[in-house]
């Protein structure tokens, strides 16, 4: 952790590469194994992905079943009719939408807020001397794997003193001393070759000019990282609004669903419809942009 | 002189930009953590007033039976999810990292899990895992094997989050690796063939312990995570049956929002606290003595 490893060389291969369901040729001068042995990897990855995703599988199969065709053993792999109001019902029902624009609303403002502030403290701990600075870090950094249960008896004091239960920003602010971040933002800026800055400088910007200028249309990779980490922990997010919210109109997706377990008991049709409705958002930010997961993994010097 | 003036406006600057950084990690991260230890000395049902009582909430815990088995299934959970989690990223990256056709796609496909809600997953799995809907219990009973109640004994219920956890983490161990391996320079293996050094040899010989340090983090970091399964035990098994997959976690939620005792949760989550940072410091000494080596 107290080296900077510039990790996006290494990972050039890793992390660029198209997804593209096609054949990609290798890369070049990548070694290869012998068509057998490739063969048997092939099969290998097949059936392992196709054990990995059949529990997609089976919600997707399930949510489009009426009641009766799954409690009608065997159920069948595929289903005989495709039943798409379990898809529009809970709508009218549950204050579906509702959770959603909540779930929205606080996975944007909290990516924005987020992002503001660590890029700003990652750059400074990477690249300005200021008094204390490593020994601030290192007090920042020790807070990276508390569980939320060991402080959430004084947040959530907190949040009633400031009349935020049940508020969008009472989910949002005490979630932004998020040390992984600002961890994972001064990795980056110390891997930033320090003659840039210089030249910068030279040219007679001021940090904050240089940091706005020249860093940040640099640190693109960085951003993208940030905002889908950050959008992802935030969405999942589950303890936290479980604490601070109780009014059903303000449950975020995830409180709101495991809310409609005990709605819908037995009945997984509608139940695994809006499950998979509320992780689709997820799937597409993935699909989308997964090689910023994958350099943002690798990114925090996990290696 | 002006290399003094410059060197104050670097630190006027650098003050400024982390200062909204140390505004929120003060007044939601350092000040809560010395709370926790303040609420944990009292007796306190979430209004009204604290009452002072010392180290009772810890003399409590000693003899709580609930909690010694919350922390038994804590540390058993631990256990058998970190190897198998090691294990099964370490087996995807090495199955996914040399060429084969669509290689970026089995990636993607394995990382899938990770993405979704701990909820959601509950939710799916909970549905296979149903005692009489359930599609695995219908597998299992048609090629002749005994039908399993998930939910109802304690071993299968840890069982179940046991397999979810690990379907949630693969793809997490996977990445970790892939980036590992491919920071193993192609001249390493290349002399490894010339000592006769190949496929299990070589990964035992030369793949296995040049990856050590990123199993060591792998393995910290997983039990870290362990420590805060909560989701998908919410969902799926409720701590039940009975206290059989209650973890520390699910203990102190309940005792602080279910039974109203913040005093008492607060003292969980002190032990908690110390827990994960003895962690924290023995993955630190172990990564500055070998980044000094």
């Amino acid at each position: 952790m107290t080296t900077p490893r510039d990790s996006s060389t290494s990972l050039a291969d890793l992390a660029g590469e198209p997804t593209a369901v096609a054949v990609a040729a290798p890369a070049e001068g990548e070694a290869r194994d012998s068509r057998r042995v490739t063969g048997i990897r092939l099969v290998i990855a097949i059936v392992s992905v196709v054990v990995l995703m059949f529990p997609m599988y089976w919600m997707i199969r399930t949510s489009l079943a009426p009641t009766s065709e799954l409690s009608d053993l065997p159920v069948a792999l595929w289903p005989k009719n495709w039943l798409w109001h379990n898809y529009t019902d809970p709508w009218h029902q549950f204050p579906f939408a509702r959770w959603l624009k909540n779930s929205v609303v606080i996975a944007v403002v909290s990516v924005v807020l987020t992002l503001a502030i660590n890029l700003m403290a990652g750059y400074a701990f990477a690249k300005l001397r200021f008094p204390m600075r490593n020994a601030l870090f290192l007090l920042i950094i020790s807070t990276l794997m508390v569980p939320i249960q060991v402080i959430m008896v004084p947040q959530f004091q907190m949040v009633i003193d400031l009349h935020l239960l049940n508020s969008n920003w009472g989910v949002i602010i005490p979630r932004l001393a998020e040390a992984f971040g600002l961890f994972m933002a001064r990795q980056f800026f110390l891997a930033m070759p320090d003659e840039l800055i210089e030249a910068a400088k030279l040219d007679g910007a001021g940090h904050f000019r240089t940091f706005w200028s020249v860093v940040l249309p640099l640190s693109k990779p960085l951003i993208a990282s940030l905002v889908i980490f950050t959008f992802m922990w935030r969405w999942n997010e589950f303890v936290w609004p479980l604490i601070v919210l109780d009014d059903p109109n303000a449950y975020t997706l995830p409180v709101g669903l495991q809310f409609l377990i005990s709605q819908f008991s037995t009945n997984f049709g509608p139940l695994l419809a809006m499950s998979f409705l509320s992780i689709l958002p997820m799937l597409v930010v993935f699909a989308f942009f997964q090689k910023y997961f994958v350099e943002g993994v690798a990114r925090t010097g996990l290696k | 002189m002006a290399a003094s003036a410059a060197r104050r406006a670097e630190r006027r600057a650098g003050l400024f930009m982390v200062s909204p950084a140390l505004v929120v990690f003060s007044v939601f991260m350092f000040v809560p953590i010395g709370m926790t230890f303040w609420y944990s000395l009292h007796k306190y049902s979430g209004f009204g007033r604290m009452r002072w009582i010392g180290t009772d909430n810890y003399a409590t815990i000693l003899s709580d039976h609930t909690f010694w088995a919350a922390a038994k299934n804590t540390i058993l959970y631990t256990a058998i999810t970190v190897p198998i989690g090691v294990v099964a990223g370490l087996s995807a990256a090495l199955l996914l990292n040399r060429w084969m056709p669509a290689r970026g796609l089995f990636r993607a496909l394995f990382y899938v899990p990770v993405v979704i809600s701990g909820v959601a997953s509950g939710i799916i799995f909970l549905r296979l895992f149903d005692p009489l809907l359930g599609i695995l219990n219908q597998i299992m009973t048609s090629v002749g094997l005994p039908s399993i109640d998930w939910q109802g004994s304690g071993f299968w219920a840890l069982m179940s989050i046991i397999i979810v956890s690990t379907w949630q983490g693969i793809g997490f161990g996977m990445v970790v690796y892939l980036a590992a391996l491919q920071g193993i320079p192609r001249e390493v293996y290349e002399a490894g063939i010339v000592d006769g050094a190949i496929g299990w040899k070589r990964f035992r010989h030369i793949t296995w312990p040049l990856l050590r340090p990123t199993t060591f983090f792998l393995v910290v970091y997983s039990i870290i995570g362990s420590f805060q399964v909560f989701d998908v035990v919410y969902v799926l098994t409720r701590g039940g049956p009975g206290t059989s997959t209650t973890f520390l976690v699910q203990y102190a939620y309940d005792q602080g929002f279910n039974q109203r005792k913040q005093g008492y949760a607060a003292a969980i989550g002190v032990i908690l606290y110390v827990v994960v940072l003895l962690f924290t410091l023995v993955q630190w000494r172990v990564t500055k003595d070998r980044d000094e080596a």
